[in-house]
């Protein structure tokens, strides 16, 4: 049985803004039944405002609940604000959501993103849409890869959580690890890499810092079961804590300068020291 | 307490009040091993030929053709291994694509590995084409593995019909009767059937003991090595206290064989007739004739499986889903699938499984609260346009 958090739970029992709206000003529609899940969303806006938000969900226990929690996010939110709005930030308004259950928030997000381009007015183009990958699920290769990047998915059973891509047949697999392969390959291909300027102010620099360690290095570490995490910073010593394998991993410290170290000076200033947190 | 009415039956049962009775003193007061040279432990060895014999009985089989096992997959693995294994030049097995995955993706494993795999189809109703066995069977065809009755939907196989067609040609015939046992009147002396496994927990024994049948003359290669044990077929320490209580509980299955046949029959179709008549767009899976009297399989459209059950959890029912997302896979049930079973329907279906220790009051109860569930999430639907077309299609 799945763990769902107190939050799921309490959202998938007691859903709120159930219904639809009437003369809605957006409406934003995805999944199937074939897929096992849908979810219809639509919007009521004034002045560039979400005032209303309301959901009709075919799906289990968290794909109601991450629609019913969605619901909640966008009201009052403008649409500038609602379309910043991610899965990840679908799943921590839940308390979380079990792995395998991740493709709900994802969904979420992607009806959020449907509505927000039917109020703009806008088709998704084709070549936006990209090509499927995933026959059994209909997923593209663009949503992959962004699923991937937000979420510094490294494995195929992770997309598979995330997205349902290669789910069904299994028969992508192969074109899955090739996009992850080229995801994580080149860390040019995350962002292009545009060095910051040399005056930071603080708030900027630990954004910046934490950013690359999400970005840039957890992924790299985490393909080999570890992982780190950002303690302090002091001045310019930034220290961090290994996780996971890397805990026990003899060549750690190898780790901590060769790839933490140089990642942050590359990515953020050539000043930082990294140390870890504790010793 | 909180409610609870328990009808998940074919996933596991309760342990039967003397079947633990029977095993408790195991543990602490004899606990010795069957092999020691000392009175002790080898006084033991005459209980598991006790439980031996009353397994056998069950099974209308002689005591010397029964080992002890850990579970129904360990019965299962055991038989299609050790089948292959004696016969190392046939590289053909036949199965069915509604199996439990105990054979199922064992076989799956054994065609990435070499061996050839044709799974028979099913039809709507999930009845195989006894044209379609027959004309499968190759030369090299080492072994036919068909369940006895399906564990999601409860339809029975033709075993002995198919057996018949498998033994013509001097097949082994491997039966996956884990549902079978207890629920249906089985006798192996007068069987087509080669080899049979059975589960303890799904006939109110506990978790981690099984039996596999092996008929006199049949060839066979121990799966598990490392032992004299079960006359040199399954080796490792017997677990005595679990035999003793598969023993009891194959007892006590003899004796309440025909209880299953009506009264447990009587509550499954008064709960079937109930739900199938108060829900709309409410369907049956499976056979309705050829079917366990203890299971019944009921989609109801446009609706989640998941969802349905953890409704059903709040108000103390036990059910199961073929459901994709109760599985923690991404597409439902393989059996509705090899059956047709459109997804509108296959994610919206739910196993209700009954046993000895249900009442009628409880089957009322479950009555009562599947419409309300079910109107709940149809209100939630995005496909309450097409739910009411369909509804009224079936009016007119």
């Amino acid at each position: 049985m799945w763990e769902y958090s107190k939050k799921v739970m309490d959202h998938f029992l007691h859903p709120r803004n159930v219904g639809e709206i009437e003369n809605a000003d957006a409406i934003g529609e995805i999944g199937n039944i074939a897929c096992g899940d849908a979810l219809r969303l639509y919007l009521k806006l004034k002045d560039g405002r979400i005032v209303d938000a309301k959901f009709k969900t075919f799906g289990c226990g968290s794909a109601i609940a991450a629609a019913s929690a969605l619901t909640e996010m966008v009201i009052g939110k403008t649409i500038e604000d609602a379309s910043r709005i991610t899965n990840q930030d679908i799943a921590n308004y839940l308390d979380g959501l079990p792995e395998a259950k991740m493709h709900c928030s994802v969904m979420g997000m992607e009806a959020l993103e449907a509505a927000i381009a039917n109020y703009r007015g806008v088709k998704i183009k084709p070549t936006e849409e990209g090509t499927i990958i995933c026959k059994c699920f209909g997923v593209t290769d663009n949503i992959i890869k962004r699923v991937i990047l937000s979420n510094h998915l490294t494995t195929i059973e992770q997309v598979t959580h995330y997205t349902k891509a290669g789910g069904g047949c299994k028969s992508c697999h192969p074109e899955i690890q090739k996009i992850l392969d080229e995801v994580w390959a080149k860390g040019e291909l995350v962002t292009p890499k545009v060095k910051p300027p040399k005056k930071m102010t603080n708030i900027r620099k630990i954004q910046l810092i934490q950013e690359t360690i999400d970005r840039e290095i957890r992924p790299v570490l985490m393909l080999d079961g570890g992982d780190v995490e950002l303690v302090d910073i002091e001045d310019n010593t930034v220290y961090v804590s290994f996780r996971g394998s890397c805990t026990e991993c003899p060549s750690s410290k190898v780790t901590l300068k060769s790839t933490v170290e140089s990642k942050l000076k590359e990515f953020v200033s050539e000043d930082l020291v990294v140390e870890e947190a504790g010793l | 307490m909180k409610k609870l009415v328990y009808v998940d039956n074919n996933a596991t049962t309760r342990v039967a009040d003397e079947v633990l009775e029977e095993m408790l003193p195991y543990f602490t007061e004899h606990y010795g091993n069957p092999s020691s040279m000392h009175t002790f432990g080898g006084k033991l060895y005459r209980k598991i030929d006790e439980a031996r014999a009353k397994v056998a009985d069950l099974l209308g089989a002689d005591h010397s053709e029964i080992i002890f096992t850990s579970c129904g997959t360990e019965s299962d693995n055991a038989a299609v291994r050790g089948t292959l294994e004696a016969y190392p030049n046939k590289r053909h097995i036949i199965t069915t694509r509604v199996e439990h995955p105990a054979v199922l993706s064992l076989c799956q494993y054994l065609a990435r590995t070499g061996y050839e795999v044709t799974e028979l189809h099913v039809d709507n109703n999930g009845l195989l084409d006894l044209e379609e066995l027959r004309s499968s069977i190759r030369q090299d065809t080492a072994l036919v593995s068909i369940m006895y009755a399906n564990n999601e939907t409860g339809v029975i196989f033709p075993i002995e019909e198919i057996g018949e067609i498998v033994k013509e040609k001097g097949i082994t015939f491997h039966c996956d009767a884990v549902q079978a046992v207890g629920k249906l009147p089985l006798d192996m002396s007068k069987s087509t059937i080669d080899m049979l496994s059975l589960s303890g927990h799904k006939l109110h024994a506990p978790k981690g003991v099984g039996a596999l049948y092996i008929k006199k003359g049949v060839k066979f290669k121990p799966f598990i090595l490392g032992g004299h044990h079960e006359n040199n077929r399954r080796a490792g320490t017997e677990n005595v206290p679990y035999i003793v209580a598969l023993g009891k509980a194959c007892e006590l299955a003899k004796k309440y064989l025909a209880e299953e046949q009506t009264r447990v029959r009587k509550l499954r179709d008064k709960l079937e007739n109930e739900i199938l008549f108060r829900v709309p767009n409410a369907r049956l899976n499976g056979h309705k004739t050829f079917r366990l009297p203890n299971t019944t399989n009921i989609s109801f459209e446009y609706v989640e499986g998941e969802a349905i059950l953890l409704l059903l959890d709040e108000v103390g029912i036990c059910a199961s889903s073929g459901s994709a997302c109760t599985s923690g896979s991404l597409e439902p049930s393989h059996v509705l699938r090899a059956m047709g079973v459109p997804f509108t329907a296959a994610h919206g279906s739910i196993r209700f499984s009954m046993s000895r220790y249900n009442t009628e009051e409880e089957m009322d109860y479950i009555a009562e609260h599947i419409p309300p569930v079910i109107r709940r999430l149809k209100e939630i639907s995005p496909y309450a346009a097409e739910i009411e077309k369909l509804e009224l299609a079936r009016k007119g």
